[in-house]
């Protein structure tokens, strides 16, 4: 297939990545700026950094950035949307940010129907601080916290935040997708872009969730990270729309 | 310009409103819900929007939110939820944003009670969250001064970039007084730094972190000089009949007001007593009473707490004279015939000694 641009706008050129080999962050990062290109939103485009590994997410997204306390992103898109309810507003969090610490304003953001974009990176872990137990972490998963593997007993059970909000009636659209391979890589930006364009819509929330591998963390290697999602991963989180309540075309 | 008869609490959103406050998120605590409830009904009529956040700390980030792309933005609460503000307080000074944050205090520690109370001091002063900031602070005494200093708020914190606290108590808040307001502003300045999208220009970054810890170093220093500049330029007070005082009470906020009734009765006996009113907490009002510490005999700090801002007095006096201390804390409000009482007995023992 042949570019429109080379290298899009919004993804800044010539610099070095901080994301360890095989990591998904990147591919998403990519995914958004051909996306926001393609919508033609990215000159009002405001995105979200939380504190994870995707902190300087400005060091490679080449629209407007802020940072976010971790867990508060939606609360902070939330109050960029509404002073300047003319600008595309993302919120990109981890599954930590999002779905642990960060749970009661991912509820009320998505429960009131807030415009904005939320992206879910599910990597099961705490990738910054060095691959603890993160909510979407499997039973059995080992992890710097779960040494013997994370049991319901003592932790729960793997945190399906996305099937959650996908139940309330001002979310517009929700959908998880994965990026380990190039025909996933092509849903998640086809989902992205959905995505976005209810937000541009003004139809309400939205919330992508994208599996995403962490090889470092999960002490394997690029190749069997993108296989663990496969076989492991998206067992316990199935891809597919998990809400669409945009009106259908006529 | 009209008088009007008024609530502190409902002063405090009249005049954001007026300051061209567009936006306010908050959450209910007594003794300040009269003040999200204001801004429910006249900020969506004044063009604004007025949201119920699921937390405080929701409320504060969403102030990050609007006031990153340049909106004049407000929260308010009671010192619990102040507490849960202060990681989105020290966020806001890192990014450096300005915003407007209420405190109506209560009665602590913990849940405590939700009568007036000044045990919040050291939390509005020291910075309150983590980091090397500063946030300055105002503590009106009067209905009027909570319309005058919160419409000044927003001015200071927009001159430097910083949130700004309004230090209250819930006697102020609730209290009704005649109060005159400042004019409503209808259009203010375009802020350059605000984050918009890029439109034509390059792309804008708003963080406070950085992986070189050189840049968090000069970052630090510049916020130094910055709150260098506001002591500098900032730090305001209200002396009352202190030209000829042997005796002076230091207080702030309502226990100023309390000590000034103190004031008119010990006076009527002859005694000389005055009183140095700190309305800027920081910066604090050091100089003046360094100042005056050469000319009388004793200080008498008078708080509603255990001896909190007294810290300050003391910093400030540097053991020039003595400095007596009388506070009741947690929510217990004292009478003028109570610190009257206090002033005699410090004037009886400085006219033995
Ligand atoms: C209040 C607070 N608590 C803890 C941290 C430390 N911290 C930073 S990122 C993070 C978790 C990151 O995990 P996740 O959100 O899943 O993102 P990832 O790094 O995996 O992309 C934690 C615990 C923090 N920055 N702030
Ligand atoms: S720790 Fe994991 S999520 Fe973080 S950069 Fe490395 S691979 Fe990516």
């Amino acid at each position: 297939m042949k570019l429109k641009n080379p290298w899009p706008i919004y993804f800044k050129k010539d610099v070095e990545t901080h994301y360890c080999p095989g990591c998904g962050h990147g591919i998403v990062h990519r995914l958004i700026s051909e996306a926001v290109e393609e919508l033609d939103v990215g000159k009002r485009t405001i995105c979200v950094n939380p504190a994870g590994c995707a902190v300087i997410a400005y060091n490679y997204l080449n629209v407007d950035c802020i940072e976010s306390a971790h867990g508060r992103g939606t609360a902070v898109a939330t109050g960029l949307k509404r002073a300047r309810p003319d600008l595309f507003v993302i919120s990109y969090q981890g599954d930590g940010d999002l779905a642990a610490i960060g749970t009661a304003e991912t509820i009320h953001s998505a429960n009131r129907g807030e415009c904005f974009t939320a992206v879910l990176i599910n990597n099961a872990v705490y990738g910054m601080t060095g691959g603890q137990m993160a909510p979407t972490t499997l039973l059995s998963q080992k992890t710097t916290t779960t040494p013997t593997g994370r049991t319901s007993g003592n932790d729960g059970y793997p945190l399906h935040i996305t099937d959650v909000v996908a139940t309330f009636k001002g979310v517009a659209y929700a959908e998880r997708v994965a990026v380990n391979g190039p025909a996933a890589v092509q849903r998640a930006k086809k989902a992205l872009k959905n995505a976005f364009q209810a937000q541009i819509d003004g139809l309400g929330y939205s919330i992508i969730e994208v599996l995403s591998p962490c090889p470092v963390n999960w002490k394997m290697s690029p190749i069997e990270a993108w296989k663990w999602i496969d076989d492991v991963l998206s067992k316990e989180f199935p891809l597919g729309v998990l809400a669409d309540r945009r009106p259908k075309a006529v | 310009m009209n008088k009007e008869f008024m609530s502190g609490n409902h002063s405090f959103g009249e005049a954001a409103i007026r300051a061209g406050c567009k936006h306010y998120f908050g959450y209910p605590i007594t003794p300040q819900n009269e003040l999200g409830e204001y801004m429910s009904e006249h900020l969506p009529k004044a063009g604004g929007v007025f949201l119920q956040s699921e937390s405080e700390t929701a409320a504060i980030n969403m102030v990050e939110g609007a006031s990153a792309v340049g909106a004049r933005v407000m929260t308010s609460s009671s010192s619990p939820g102040i507490s849960l503000k202060q990681e989105g307080i020290s966020y806001l000074a890192g990014l450096e944003l300005p915003a407007v944050i209420v405190n109506v205090m209560r009665g602590g520690p913990g849940l405590g009670d939700i009568s007036a109370a000044q045990g919040d001091y050291f939390q509005a002063t020291r910075g309150g969250g983590h980091g090397d900031y500063r946030t300055p602070v105002y503590a009106p005494a009067s209905v009027q001064e909570i319309a005058d200093l919160t419409y000044k708020a927003f001015d200071t914190a927009d001159k430097y970039r910083t949130p700004v606290m309004v230090l209250s108590d819930g006697l102020i808040g609730q209290m009704k007084e005649p109060v005159v307001f400042p004019k409503k502003i209808e259009k203010l300045p375009e802020k350059e730094w605000a984050l918009r999208g890029m439109g034509s220009g390059p792309s804008r970054l708003m963080a406070s972190f950085h992986i070189d810890p050189a840049v968090i170093e000069r970052h630090n220093w510049k916020l130094f000089r910055k709150y260098q500049e506001i002591e500098k330029n900032e730090t305001m007070y209200e002396t009352y009949m202190t030209d000829d005082a042997d005796i002076i009470a230091i207080a702030y906020g309502c226990t100023a007001r309390i000590a000034k009734g103190a004031i008119k009765r010990v006076r009527k006996d002859g005694i000389k007593a005055g009183l140095i009113r700190p309305i800027t907490l920081w910066p604090f009002p050091s100089q003046i009473i360094k100042d005056t510490a050469s000319k009388i005999k004793k200080y008498i700090v008078f708080e509603m707490s255990t001896g909190q801002m007294l810290d300050d007095v003391l910093l400030a006096v540097e053991g020039r004279i003595k400095v007596q201390f009388h506070g009741r804390p947690g929510g217990a409000i004292p009478t003028p015939a109570e610190f009257a009482r206090i002033i005699y007995r410090e004037y009886q023992l400085e006219s033995k000694s």
